[in-house]
This record gives C-alpha cells, structure tokens and sequence, in this order.
C-alpha cells in the first residue's frame, strides 16, 4: 500500500523527536529507517504502528486518513526488539493470538487457524517448536516467533523496530538473510527501524536517514553510500575522511593537494571535503597536485587493508582502503611513504557565519579524471 | 558434586533443617502429642459438636472469602500504585503496610467503633438492616483488614516487571482492552496472585485479635474457631484446645498444598532449573 507521510512532528517535553519529516511509501517497498539513537526514528515507527501520534502532521494511504485508525484497526504486523512475545502461551499459541482474538464473525474456524499457525511455523522454519514456551527459545527463535505472530493477522503494512538488536552477530547475518528471502516472497510494505548500516545497507530498497528529528536523505543503499547530500550522511555511513579546504583565488586547496575548479564562483571562503577511504589515490604521478603521506599502520581485514596515513603538510591522519593483493604492489608497509590524492569528494561549502556551519544546498561531488 | 561459585551448601542446609525442626517442627510435634491426649473418640466428639463446626466453617469460610476478596481489592490498587502518577502516591503507597504494623486488636477497635450500632457508618447502615459489627460480616471485615497488604506487596514487584510492550503488541494484533488484560496481562499475574492469596487466606485463619473485638462472638453465629481454642484453655482442656489446632492446621496444610500445586500449574511456562 501507498502510506504518504506529511510533515510530521511530534515534541516531547524537551526535545523534538520529529521534525517535519515527509516520506512517501511504495506498495511492497523495504524501507529502512537508519539513525542514531533518539534520532526521531522509532517514534516515527510508533506513529505508523497507532502507538503514538504526531502533534502535526498527517500519513494517509491512498487518500485515506490512516491515523484516523487506532492500532488495533491499521492492521499492520509489529516486530519488536526484544520480541516481546506472550510468555505464559506457547509458541503455537502466540502464534495464533492475533486471530483469536477477533470478533467472533471475522474470526476464523479453529480447524483454519491451526492450519494456518502450522503454515507460518513451517515459513520461519519452526515447525518442530509449536510446543515450546518462548523462555525455551534461542533469541533468534523468538524473533522468528514474533515474525510469524506479526504475519499472521495478514498485516498490509509490516514495521519492524530494531528486530535485530538483541542478537549475536552470526545470527543476526543469517537472519537478516533471510528476512530479505520473505521480502522478496511476499512482497509486504515492510519498514524497519535499525542503528546498523551494514544492515540497513544489505536489506533495504530505500534508506531513510534520520538525525535529531529529521530526515538527512532518502535513497537507495547505492545513492546513500556513493552519493551522500549532507555532511551527517557522509560521517554516519561508512568510514570518511573530513578534510577542510580553503580558497585562494580560484582555487580549493588543502595543504600540497588543489581543485582548481570552484563550484561556487567566488562565494565562499572556506569548505569540507569528504573523502570515502577507498576514494584516495595512493600512488599520484609526481606532476599533480597530492600529498605527501606517510604510512603509520596497516591492518589487514581479510580481502581488504586498511591503512593509515598521515599528511605532515595539513597535520591530517587519513584512513584508505585498499584491496590486500595490491599491498605489495604499491610497496605498502608501514613507514612507506606516497603521494595521496582524492579521487572523488562531495565538499559543503561553510557559510561565513561564526559557527561556519556547512550550507547543505550548495553541496558540489566532484570526480578526479586521473584513475587511481 | 559440581563446583558452585558460592560454597557453604552444606552449613546453610543444616541450619535451614536446624531452624525448621526447631521453630516450625517441634511445637507441632508438641501439639500433636498433646492431643493424642483426648483419643480417637473425644476427637470425634469434638467435631461433631455443631458448635465446633460453626466456628470452623466462619474461620474457614471467612478466611476464603477475604482472601478472595483482597485478590481483587489488591489487583485493583497495586495496579493504580504501580501504574499511574498522582499526588499522594508515595503516601498512599505507605499506608499499605499499616494493617501489618498496627497490633490487631487496635485495628478491632477501630473497625468495632465505626461499625457498631452507633459508630460512624453503623449509624446509617444498622436502620437499613445491614449489620457489620457483631456479626459475620464484621468477621469478614477485619479479615480482609489484616490480609490485604499481602496481596498488594506481593503484586507490586510483578507489575512494574511486566514489559509494556507485550501490551503494545496484543493491542496490534488487534486484541481490545480487555482481550488484553484478560489474555495478556492476568495470566502472567496468576501465580502472583495466587501467593498473595495463600498469604492473605493464611493470616485470616490465624486472626485473632482484631476479629474477636468486632464480631461479638455469638456461638453458632459469630464465633471463630480461635477464640474457641482459648475458651478451652481457660476452662484448662488443654488436650482439647490442642486438638482443634490440630484440625486447624490440618485443614491450612491442605488447603495452602492445594494453592501450592495449582500455582505450580498456573506457572508451567516459566522458566525453571538451570
């Protein structure tokens, strides 16, 4: 279903949980809502799911008013962190409560309902548990549980808060694979709230990037990664480094390293770069304009290296990835020294204001021609 | 035997086995023995004497009934304790343990002076042919009085555990309010609930001060089998005094194994060893 979110917000004593956020769902999207936490992003859950409302603001599906209904009318399946299963019922049991407890004409017959339970226990692969209580469940059985139980009222619109918080690692992998394999298959509106953007990367269509009541960005797990439009993107999704730049005349320099272009012409004095680690250049011919880095470590991650470099020149420690078999090619070890460039950068330019802070606006990316 | 971080299995065995036999086993060993004292027959005899029965069935009958009674009163207030702010809860919260600290026979008083024919509300409710003081109801009455703080401090604990998000989640699966509490909520309190019965239900049996002020002990009418038991002992048949505690007890045995094994029951799904 079409869920339209307008200019939403919603104060609680002393700070703004939601700050005008508008979004628009399409029918059997993945939406990933990714923030830190008290960025606004489980209250905006919550309002979806009739558990809290918003001060302003409408969401309406299909024209419909959808706050209008309470939560027990929205019919949409609700997944908590910390499962929040009924523990005095057993897992068949918690299972079927939601149709249970219907009115006794939409309610179905036993004989179905059972059917039905046993259907979902066979889609989250817990068959064999119907029995059990949930204090007998692995946490990943229990978020499994809460899964079937949220599906099986046949929800239109599924929310999940943080439904992997709770888990180890390795569990968390596994399932959130596949948690994506039922997405695929049923095609429900799914929204799913999470702190982690590795799985917020893996599992979403869209990503919704909150911070501080707001929502930073809007996009696919590629345009938030590759094309990020504000310096909280930048900083909160993967790794990056923050290099300051200055204007003089009409060229952007920080320290040895310049862009001789300026987006801006003439407006502005001082900037941001932000550089991914595996956009650095690290072996510059000696006529463009690089830095002089030294290597101070090298921490092998498997397939890839991370390497940390120091620019003398700008007193800068920069982080750079690069593939493990190139290592030796470059002569990468530490105290290797090499000439380092960006080879691509989304830069802010700073307003002249005393907190200079970023002007989102006028954000420029720019892409060195010269491969690395 | 497997190694446990904290030793000393053995010493706190031993004096738990020390402290029951002495304090708990032995003064009813003692009062068992004594009654062997009037036989088979004047056991009999005893409880086939319909004022015997009478008392009983007041002090049993009664004990249930304001047990039952403290489960609701007690939900309903530890509920409102726990669940909702308001001026005055701290104090009200502390009222609670009053019936545990006034000595019984005040709490009599009290409740005998309002109710009494020319009390506050006895005034009012004696006209309308409802009498408190002096008669079952005022047993009734105290009983509840004195058991009451065990339910509510045994809940509260319990309620404020419970996490609010079970409800959340019952409420968008579509359960009503009352689905809610009746499926969500009450279920999970059972066992709660039941030891604060077994609580309550045990200190009305044993109640004796503060009942005998108000109920004006008519036999066959008013009458508590505790007071019984002191009438035979000052008329010195201590052999028959002992004997009705023993029934007495026999009958609190029975019923609290019963509380016990249904609590038992109620509870399966609670984690257990480990």
């Amino acid at each position: 279903m079409t869920l339209t979110l307008d200019r939403l917000s919603r104060r609680f004593t002393n700070f703004a949980a939601l700050d005008d956020v508008s979004l628009e769902m399409a029918p059997g999207e993945f939406l990933a809502l990714l923030g830190p936490s008290g960025s606004g992003k489980t209250t905006l859950l919550r309002i979806l799911a009739g558990l809290d409302y918003p001060d302003r603001g409408s969401v309406t599906q299909a024209g419909r008013d959808f706050l209008a209904a309470s939560a027990r009318e929205r019919n949409v399946g609700l997944v908590f962190q910390h499962y929040a299963l009924f523990r005095h019922l057993t897992v068949r049991e918690n299972v079927a409560f939601g149709l249970r407890v219907r009115p006794r004409r939409r309610r179905p017959a036993r004989a179905q309902i059972r059917e039905q339970v046993e259907r979902l226990l066979k889609r989250v692969q817990l068959e064999e548990l119907g029995d059990r209580y949930p204090s007998q469940l692995s946490g990943g059985q229990r978020q499994r549980v809460a899964l079937a139980r949220a599906l099986a009222v046949e929800p239109e619109l599924l929310l999940l808060d943080e439904p992997f918080g709770a888990l180890d690692a390795q569990v968390r992998v596994t399932l959130r694979r596949w948690l994506r394999e039922l997405h695929e298959e049923l095609q429900l509106t799914t929204v799913f709230v999470t702190h982690d953007q590795e799985e917020a990367l893996e599992l979403a269509d869209r990503i919704a990037v909150m911070n501080r009541g707001r929502i930073e960005q809007v996009g696919t797990p590629q345009a938030i990664y590759q094309d990020p439009a504000t310096p909280f993107v930048c900083e909160f999704i993967g790794r990056t480094n923050r290099i300051p730049l200055t204007r003089h005349a009409q060229a952007w320099r920080a320290g040895a390293w310049s862009l001789t272009e300026d987006p801006w012409n003439g407006r502005h004095r001082e900037a941001v770069a932000y550089v991914r680690p595996e956009h650095l250049a690290l072996s510059v011919p000696d006529g463009e304009p690089a830095w002089e880095a030294r290597v101070r470590h090298v921490y092998l991650a498997g397939s890839v290296a991370h390497l940390d470099l120091y620019v003398a020149g700008i007193d800068l420690a920069l982080e750079a990835d690069v593939a493990s078999e190139d290592l030796g090619r470059l002569g990468l070890h530490a105290g290797a020294a090499l000439r380092a460039a960006p080879a691509r950068l989304v830069a802010f330019p700073c307003d002249d204001g005393d907190g200079s802070r970023p002007v989102i606006d006028e954000r420029c990316s720019w892409a060195s021609p010269i491969r690395r | 035997m497997r190694r446990r971080v904290l030793p000393g299995f053995g010493i706190s065995l031993g004096y738990t086995l020390a402290y029951l036999g002495l304090i708990v086993l032995l003064p009813l060993v003692a009062l068992a023995w004594k009654a062997t004292g009037i036989g088979f027959h004047g056991l009999l005899q005893l409880l086939a004497s319909p004022r015997t029965l009478a008392a009983l069935r007041l002090s049993f009958g009664g004990a249930l009934l304001a047990a039952l009674l403290n489960v609701f009163l007690g939900l309903l207030v530890a509920w409102t304790l726990v669940r909702y702010r308001f001026p005055g809860r701290r104090l009200f919260d502390a009222l609670i343990d009053l019936p545990f600290a006034l000595p019984t026979a005040v709490a009599g008083i009290a409740l005998t002076a309002i109710y009494a024919p020319n009390g506050w509300l006895g005034r009012w409710l004696v006209p309308m042919g409802i009498q408190v003081a002096y008669a079952p109801p005022g047993v009734l009455l105290a009983m509840v009085f004195v058991g009451f703080p065990f339910v509510v401090r045994t809940l509260q604990p319990v309620l404020q555990s419970l996490a609010r998000d079970v409800e959340e989640a019952a409420e968008s699966l579509g359960a009503t309010r009352a689905q809610t509490f009746f499926r969500v909520i009450l279920p999970v309190l059972v066992p709660t609930l039941l030891t604060g019965f077994a609580l309550a239900l045990a200190r009305a049996v044993g109640e004796y001060g503060s009942v005998i002020f108000i109920a004006g002990n008519i036999p066959m009418r008013s009458e508590i089998a505790p007071l019984l038991i002191v009438q035979k002992l000052e008329e010195f048949d201590y052999a028959g005094a002992a004997a009705l505690g023993v029934v007495m007890l026999a009958f609190s045995f029975v019923l609290l194994v019963l509380i016990a094994l249904l609590q038992h029951w109620s509870g399966r799904w609670a984690e257990r060893g480990a």
